[in-house]
């Protein structure tokens, strides 16, 4: 049995080491392209952590929701936009830097205030019972907030197409 | 060795698993490619390949042989990485859907609870597959034909989707093994034959092939999101499009025709895997057969059909589903 342990604590850092990977392609790239494959790399491995906890719904769900449609819908916009031979604009300088380092230390100090202040409990043993009753219950009872705050992401999505594909092909033409 | 002896049965399980999942997708796309441009023949009143072998029967091992020899080919302006993953982004994700097909109560890879769901998540990596090849390609050909599939394929999924929702609200789970068992007395194909209607159309959609194959229409954009691809890049598209028709088809066995259950053949354990099989290759005859027998449609037509009747009638139909299912 505790070859088992091992093998899940090996799972556990490779899924973590494609999250970040996954990130930092999606921060680092020249291409828009492959910063949203980067993007997508990222969510399949956070789909693995949820796995690796013991949750395949959340795993599948988050798949089919961010890889899928979330993904998707992203490289559709850049593919309106962008073609391969052209790289993305930089545009780390003044106020956009100051922008990305106050959306990023907003996000950080709200999850690790978050974080501390949770009591963590060891997971209790996984609940066998998947039925429809269950999931239903669960996401428009207990999660519901949760549930409604994912639309919530998918219209981001939607905004952050729209943004990355205004530019439009025309300018290459020219 | 105790150690040995503690994993061993799982890695074994493990090892036989992908096995069979490698000779159910190649295996899959030989017989399939052989019968389709046999039957493609007949339906035209021509014998098809003949000259290799027996009736031509080794006709696609020579193929094979043929793709895997040709050069690579690379667009000067394509964008290399991309351009390379997406046949394998289209190809190595069917082998999980198989893992959880039930073929029968006893041939089963896992019996997981969500197993509708992995099948459901791994489908829309494939559109992820077609994207980047079509854009990776940097050809409009390719581009359009990518357009239309991720169009295409979005839409079709919902009317997909919510049929198969009216049988999981009538079953309540999403195990496939006890959607399959559910429907020992009458097979749901009878129950809900609009939910059966509307998958049908949509695994035609979803698929990518005739009287839909508009990703790939060659009157129009020589061949779609693989116009660029030669040799084994292109053939690991058609495999994955081979295994994703076996897929689709046996989603539909499992959910409306009674999975393995049939008249159990004597002296044979696994009879229930024979009647699955022969059901999906019904379907994929099927398939086939309304291929080469209607013309291709107007995209907006395919679009209209989607979203004017199918959306409206599958949703029409799981309503009354759950009228009935409360009513019951």
């Amino acid at each position: 049995m505790i070859v088992y342990k091992y093998i899940a604590e090996i799972l556990f850092y490779a899924f973590m080491i494609l999250t970040f990977m996954g990130g930092f392609m999606a921060v680092r790239s020249k291409m828009l392209m492959h910063a949203v494959l980067g993007l997508a790399v990222s969510l399949f491995g956070v789909a693995g952590l949820y796995f690796h906890l013991g949750s395949p719904f959340l795993a599948m769900m988050q798949i089919l929701i961010y890889v899928g449609a979330v993904c998707i819908m992203i490289v559709l916009g850049v593919m309106l936009g962008n073609t391969p031979d052209q790289l993305a604009v930089k545009n780390f300088s003044g106020r956009n830097t100051l922008l990305a380092l106050l959306a990023c230390a907003t996000g950080f100090f709200t999850l690790f205030v978050a974080i501390g202040q949770t009591k963590f409990v060891p997971a209790a043993e996984r609940i066998g019972d998947m039925s429809i009753r269950f999931v239903g219950e669960n996401l428009l009872f207990k999660y519901c907030l949760a549930f409604e705050l994912i639309s919530v992401v998918l219209l981001t999505a939607i905004i952050g197409a729209i943004i990355l594909a205004r530019g439009g092909r025309e300018e290459v033409a020219k | 060795m105790e150690i040995l002896n503690s994993i061993l049965p799982e890695l074994i399980r493990i090892v036989i698993c992908a096995v069979c999942g490698a000779v159910i997708v190649f295996g899959n796309a030989l017989v399939m490619g052989y019968a389709e441009r046999k039957l493609a023949g007949h339906f035209m009143l021509r014998p098809g390949p003949m000259e290799v072998g027996f009736h031509g029967i080794i006709q696609l091992v020579v193929d094979g042989l043929k793709l895997m020899g040709k050069q690579l080919v690379v667009p000067a302006k394509a964008d290399k990485p991309l351009f390379m993953l997406a046949p394998i982004l289209a190809f190595a994700p069917v082998f999980i859907p198989l893992l959880v097909i039930p073929f029968s109560d006893k041939l089963q890879g896992f019996d997981l609870d969500v197993g509708l769901l992995l099948i459901l998540a791994v489908a829309s990596i494939n559109v992820l597959a077609i994207l980047i090849g079509g854009w990776g390609s940097n050809n409009k050909y390719s581009l359009f034909g990518a357009f239309r599939s991720v169009a295409q394929n979005v839409a079709y999924e919902i009317p997909m989707l919510i049929s198969l929702l009216a049988i999981v609200f009538m079953t309540n789970t999403f195990s496939l093994r006890e959607i399959a068992a559910a429907q020992s007395p009458v097979w749901f194909v009878i129950l809900q034959p609009l939910a059966f209607l509307i998958y049908i159309v949509a695994m035609v959609a979803e698929t990518n092939r005739a009287p839909f194959d508009l990703p790939e229409a060659e009157s129009e954009l020589t061949a779609g999101f693989h116009t660029e691809y030669s040799g084994m890049s292109f053939s690991l598209f058609v495999l994955g499009e081979y295994a994703n028709m076996f897929i689709v088809c046996s989603i539909a066995t499992v959910f409306f025709l009674g999975g393995d259950s049939g008249i159990p053949l004597p002296y044979f354990e696994y009879s229930g895997a024979i009647w699955f099989l022969a059901k999906v290759y019904a379907l994929m005859f099927f398939l086939v057969w309304i291929r080469w027998t209607y013309p291709r449609t107007r995209f907006d037509q395919l679009m209209n059909f989607c979203w004017k009747y199918l959306i409206p009638f599958s949703l029409v139909n799981l309503l009354i589903t759950v009228v009935m299912v409360k009513l019951i």
